[in-house]
């Protein structure tokens, strides 16, 4: 379990998230809802230690993960994978050295036995075959799924995903949907996937944080969320015409 | 100004850490030698003999007294090459084509979050990305200023035998004569140095880059201006320390 306790965290003058306090449960698809800037990537930024948080606790596991040095949040950055919004493939590799690469820094195996989970993870994303590839000669679409190979290369316990749908056109997202709760499932990770698709809020969203003006609003499950009656969430939830047309 | 200078050292103090594998540091280093040395041979090359040649007849256009001997053309180009022109100029170049590379590659990976990612994965990506970088330049680089000082000698040679300047005779003799080995010494303690200015200033532009491809752009022109600027302040300093 991922665990905030009272994050604070601003820019300057700016209060970007304001006590917020949340809990993301093992083997649930946890989601993170808001409109652009609400301060839903401050605080998944806040979560993963990319930002420092003003004020509050990140715990992973009960592991106090906001007090640690750099070298003692090694052994909790080994446990977790992170997909990117825009992949984040490191350009000058082919696809299976990107996949390899943290098989590469952190373990002492063999060449062969790399090869062997590369493969492994690249077939979960059905991209057998893409081992040769660069990052310039793949689609939105794989680009992801690569990042997502990268992210379980070390069979992380936690999962995080920054808009993983964003940019890729409405099946290529559900693909990468099921595939982010498939992992889910079946490697029991906590998982949390920062959105505003409001189809993968729909699909997959086991439990759903909706981040408000950088307050934490409203908490619920894909099957409370259309029939609330907050507002602000209904405003966001609804904003689409299909949305609307499909409420009435 | 003095905030930028305390956070380009905080950025040092993480990159001259122990690296994560050794291995995949060799792995770097051999190829950062091959991007900032090799890749760089053809430039310094092509300036190096160039600058000999033009040394060569200047020198000899300015001596008109018989009373100064041709063999003065090889022992000018020798000792202009050797002090100034190879380890300063070649640095400069070196600062435009190296440091802007640095810079836009690090850039690059800063604004479309691969370094967030190392940091994600437990990797320290100073030292992942900018020591190798460094201690490659440290160490192809005098490599290269040697070579150039031979391609400049070798371009003052060409005009000799090319021209009725001063012969090949005059010349050889006057390259060969009053050699102080220190000065090798002087050009390659110089060249260590730069090296060290161009690609930590380039690091350190490419790795704070905010934004987006202008920002990208930018940062690639603060890098080769600072990188300049630096390389001018020192030469002066190291001159004034090691030869006065």
């Amino acid at each position: 379990m991922i665990e905030g306790k009272n994050i604070f965290k601003s820019f300057g003058d700016h209060l970007v998230l304001k006590d917020i306090s949340v809990k993301f449960e093992k083997g649930k698809t946890n989601l993170i809802i808001g409109q652009s800037g609400s301060g839903k990537t401050v605080l998944m930024k806040c979560l993963i230690g990319l930002y420092e948080a003003d004020k509050g606790q990140i715990l992973f596991d009960d592991r106090n993960f906001s007090e640690m040095s750099f070298n003692e949040r090694k052994s909790i950055r080994n446990e977790l994978g992170m997909l990117f919004q825009g992949g984040a493939l490191f350009d000058s590799m082919t696809v299976e050295d990107n996949v390899m690469f943290p098989l590469t820094m952190f373990t002492d195996q063999s060449k062969e036995e790399k090869i062997e989970r590369v493969n492994f993870c690249l077939k979960w994303v059905n991209l057998e075959n893409a081992n040769k590839l660069f990052p310039s000669e793949l689609s939105g679409g794989m680009i992801k799924r690569v990042a997502i190979a990268r992210a379980i290369s070390m069979n992380p316990q936690y999962l995080f995903c920054d808009e993983p749908n964003s940019g890729l056109d409405p099946q290529t997202a559900g693909v990468i949907d099921e595939l982010i709760q498939r992992l889910t499932e079946e490697f029991n990770m906590t998982t949390v996937v920062n959105t505003h698709d409001m189809n993968s809020v729909i699909k997959i969203g086991d439990t759903i944080s909706f981040i408000y003006k950088g307050e934490l609003w409203w908490v619920g499950d894909k099957n409370q969320v259309l029939s609330s009656d907050n507002q602000e969430l209904n405003d966001f939830v609804f904003a689409t015409e299909l949305t609307k047309r499909l409420k009435k | 100004m003095i905030s930028r200078f305390g956070s380009y050292l905080l950025l040092m103090l993480k990159v001259f850490r122990k690296p994560d594998k050794w291995k995949v540091y060799k792995k770097q280093l051999i190829l950062e030698i091959y991007h900032l040395g090799i890749e760089s041979l053809g430039i310094t090359a092509i300036i190096s003999v160039f600058m000999g040649a033009v040394v060569a007849i200047q020198t000899a256009y300015n001596i008109d007294s018989p009373l100064i001997p041709l063999k003065m053309v090889g022992f000018t180009v020798r000792q202009s090459v050797i002090l100034e022109f190879s380890p300063t100029i070649i640095s400069l170049i070196l600062a435009g084509k190296v440091g802007s590379r640095i810079a836009s590659e690090i850039g690059t990976m800063r604004v479309t979050e691969q370094i967030d990612a190392l940091e994600i994965m437990g990797i320290n990506p100073p030292n992942y990305l900018i020591f190798p970088k460094i201690t490659a330049a440290m160490l192809i680089n005098p490599v290269l200023i040697i070579l150039s000082m031979g391609f400049g000698l070798v371009g003052g040679y060409f005009v000799a035998a090319t021209t009725q300047l001063f012969t090949t005779q005059d010349y050889l003799e006057g390259i060969r004569g009053w050699f102080e080995g220190y000065t090798i010494v002087y050009a390659l303690i110089k060249t260590v140095v730069f090296a060290f200015i161009i690609t930590s200033i380039s690091g350190f532009e490419g790795f704070n880059v905010k934004g987006g491809a202008i920002e990208v752009g930018a940062a690639s022109t603060r890098a080769v201006v600072w990188s300049s600027i630096m390389i001018i302040l020192f030469n002066l300093i190291l001159t004034q320390l090691l030869l006065s």
